[in-house]
């Protein structure tokens, strides 16, 4: 890696939110940014007291239950230098809406914000907050990039994952036309009005394979499992990924929604 | 208009089956987002225009009686008259009122959401007065009996075969074997037909697009021109518009109308920007004897000082709708009200009721596009959230998914027993998918296979197997 992380300091304390998504459908990401934080000088620690950012319950209505469940969460992680999650949508819950919840708590709303101050998505926290420009990968192919939407509206994160996918060895990036029009996933919405999603899922898998990449990846695996999932059931050879796995050299085990070996 | 706003998913089943309109609403996915976005582009003081713009009507809405009071004074001053209705039915009998006074048999109309909301032309008709849409897309949506599915291009929806089989069957005094093949040509005979009925309307109702408290103006903004006529050729005009039009100064309105137009359309300004302040004075080469302005309600005043105050900032740009993926897959009659896309989806609750349209903030991904948009910064998914956080509280999502968020927050509150089941559940489903490593179906995630495939999860999650790698 050729960033160069302060050496002089101690290394910072990283609490690593692993999102459920990522905890039961596809524990690679988590292992890939453990690798790409502690090849940024990081030291990782995974508090056990971690379940879910509380997004379904939030967009639900439920604010008994996210407020219970953000508690929980900064409980958790206050102590750490940084929280870092593989996540933009559940890094916007932390980052931005925690704060929100707790306008009318003195207490709590200054611990939230002392939360959101610390807290990124994987990727912009490598290259904004560490100084990160390129990694030490190879990934052979084509690979077309969608831009998840709380990610990119909420945090920012547009040019971070490129910026660094053109740094991986034998990658070449391929820009699908609408990279930024939402795939249709949003948590709940997808099982609460499934042919609108689905309408929306064919338009973003459509675009994907129009750039003519063999690899999409993504910054959410929310909207990579719905993609995925959209591939499958057509048949696409196209194959879904976390950007995390390409970034830390983890793109040859099976893509999600594919077989496994044996 | 009738509000089928609960049928949302069978109207959008519908929708999503219709050829034709999915071909039409290809437009609005390119067309107007490709054009707003260049001329976003080209000044560079965009998004500070943007923040005045908010500015400007978050501080009229908090004064909102004050500036009321001052259009009402300053309009009168000029001649004129305010009338303020409470309720949809004040106000377009307010408006009947006034075509009776002056024995109106005919009255000419510019484009104006809040006289659909108010239902003013079914209610016209009915007491007797016909009522003449002048705006291409609304006169073509009145021919066919149909309500607009977008706020700012009400026939969106149509393409020219269907406009040309409507010219055809209504305007039977024309010759049959007429060339209606070219949009113009169809443009022509709209012309040539509403021009008679501008020369012969008694009275002209427009919208506004502001009021300005300052000189007493309305303020609209049209492409067509039919604004003009409508309000000048008539002996009588009046104005129709919602409280929330109010706007201090005509510097103000100035500085609105920069965002307007490149919000909507992509034009730096519209074709037309009328203004009308009082009636025709001595030595004025035209305009009407009489000019009466009505100021509706209609559920508005209820919003102030709650979560939604902010929803009244909007301007009516259409942007938000013009960049809304779940707009763009289904069109604006799904909606099944006046207001359709993101703006309605928050506004309508507001004025129909929850219980009603509550299908709408629900019917979002969140993506957040519409807000990226707004020309005066209305944040629009959060809006949507307070709706659903208003149904959570009176119980009335569906008991299925209210039992489900149930238990999983149950779990999620647990983080041991969260451990323990989502380690099953790994297990078990990771069994199921096999070495396909997916699932095409499942009981109870149908909603999800019924046209996607599951990723199978691995067989152990990573909080199960970091513990085994790292011993932590
Ligand atoms: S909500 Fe904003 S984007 Fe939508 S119509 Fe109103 S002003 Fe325009």
């Amino acid at each position: 890696m050729s960033a160069v992380p302060d050496d002089s300091a101690a290394p910072p304390r990283v609490g690593l939110f692993v999102t459920c998504l990522v905890d039961l459908f596809r524990p690679a990401v988590g292992f890939a940014t453990v690798k790409l934080l502690e090849d940024a000088g990081c030291t990782v620690e995974v508090p056990e007291a971690q379940t879910c950012c509380g997004q379904p319950a939030f967009n639900s209505g439920d604010r008994a239950t996210t407020t219970a469940i953000a508690r929980q969460v900064i409980e958790a992680f206050e102590e750490f230098d940084y929280v870092v999650v593989p996540s933009g949508s559940c890094g916007g819950m932390v980052s931005r809406h925690y704060v929100e919840l707790f306008a009318h708590d003195p207490e709590w709303h200054g611990r939230a914000e002392a939360l959101a101050a610390k807290t990124y998505e994987l990727v912009s926290f490598l290259v904004d907050v560490r100084g990160v420009d390129a990694v030490a990968s190879r990934f052979e192919g084509g690979v077309t990039y969608h831009d998840s939407c709380s990610g990119l509206r909420e945090l920012s994160i547009k040019a971070q994952p490129r910026k660094l996918l053109e740094s991986v060895d034998g990658l070449t990036l391929a820009e699908m036309e609408d990279a930024e029009v939402c795939c249709g996933f949003g948590g709940t919405f997808c099982v609460k009005y499934p042919d609108i999603s689905n309408e929306m899922v064919e338009r973003k898998v459509a675009s994907i394979e129009a750039s003519g990449a063999g690899t999409v990846l993504a910054g959410d695996l929310g909207c990579l499992m719905n993609i995925a999932g959209k591939l499958s059931r057509k048949g696409s050879p196209v194959a879904a990924r976390h950007v995390a796995e390409v970034l830390a050299g983890m793109g040859d085990a099976p893509a999600i929604a594919a077989g496994r070996k044996g | 208009m009738d509000v089928t706003s609960p049928a949302f998913k069978e109207n959008a089943a519908r929708a999503l089956d219709d050829a034709q309109l999915q071909r039409a609403l290809g437009n609005i996915r390119h067309g107007f987002v490709e054009k707003r976005r260049v001329a976003a582009d080209a000044l560079p003081e965009f998004e500070q225009l943007r923040d005045e713009a908010k500015a400007i009507k978050d501080h009229t809405l908090a004064h909102l009686d004050l500036y009321l009071e001052a259009f009402c004074e300053t309009v009168e001053a000029r001649g004129g008259t305010v009338t303020f209705a409470e309720t949809a039915y004040d106000a377009r009998r307010a408006v009947l009122d006034i075509c009776r006074e002056h024995e109106a048999k005919t009255v000419t109309k510019a484009k104006s959401m809040v006289s659909e909301e108010i239902e003013l032309n079914r209610y016209l008709k009915k007491k007797g007065i016909a009522p003449v849409e002048t705006d291409l897309g609304e006169y073509i949506l009145q021919i066919r009996d149909e309500a607009p599915s977008h706020i700012i291009a009400p026939a969106i929806h149509l393409n020219r075969d269907q406009i040309e089989a409507d010219f055809r069957r209504v305007h039977t005094h024309l010759p049959n074997e007429r060339d209606l093949a070219e949009p113009a040509t169809l443009l022509g005979e709209a012309r040539t037909i509403l021009r008679q009925k501008f020369l012969t309307a008694d009275v002209g109702v427009t919208g506004a697009n502001f009021l300005v408290a300052e000189t007493g103006s309305a303020v609209i903004v049209t492409n067509e021109g039919n604004a003009d006529l409508t309000q000048s050729l008539p002996k009588v005009h009046i104005v129709v518009a919602s409280i929330e039009k109010v706007v201090p100064t005509l510097e103000d309105a100035a500085t609105l109308l920069r965002v307007l137009a490149r919000s909507a359309t992509g034009q730096d300004m519209s074709v037309y920007t009328t203004m009308a302040t009082g009636p025709r004075r001595e030595g004025d080469p035209d305009g009407p004897e009489a000019f009466h302005v009505v100021l509706v309600d209609n559920g508005r005043s209820g919003m102030i000082g709650t979560d939604f105050q902010e929803m009244l900032r909007c301007i009516r740009c259409g942007a938000c709708m013009n960049h809304c993926p779940v707009y763009h897959a289904v069109g604006g009659h799904t909606y099944g009200w006046v207001y359709p896309g993101p703006m309605g989806s928050v506004l309508t609750p507001s004025l129909v009721g929850v219980d009603q349209a509550g299908q709408l903030p629900n019917a979002s991904t969140f993506c957040g596009r519409c807000e990226s948009v707004c020309p005066v910064r209305i944040p629009l998914p959060k809006l949507m959230r307070h709706w659903r956080e208003d149904e959570f509280a009176r119980h009335l999502q569906p008991r299925a998914a209210r039992t489900g968020l149930g238990a999983w927050a149950f779990l999620a509150r647990r983080p041991r027993a969260y451990r323990m089941l989502t380690g099953l559940a790994a297990r078990a489903l990771s069994l199921a998918g096999g070495t396909k490593g997916r699932l095409s179906s499942l009981p109870l995630a149908g909603g999800w296979t019924k046209h996607r495939d599951l990723p199978a999860p691995a067989p152990r999650t990573f909080m199960a197997d970091w513990k085994a790698r790292r011993g932590a």
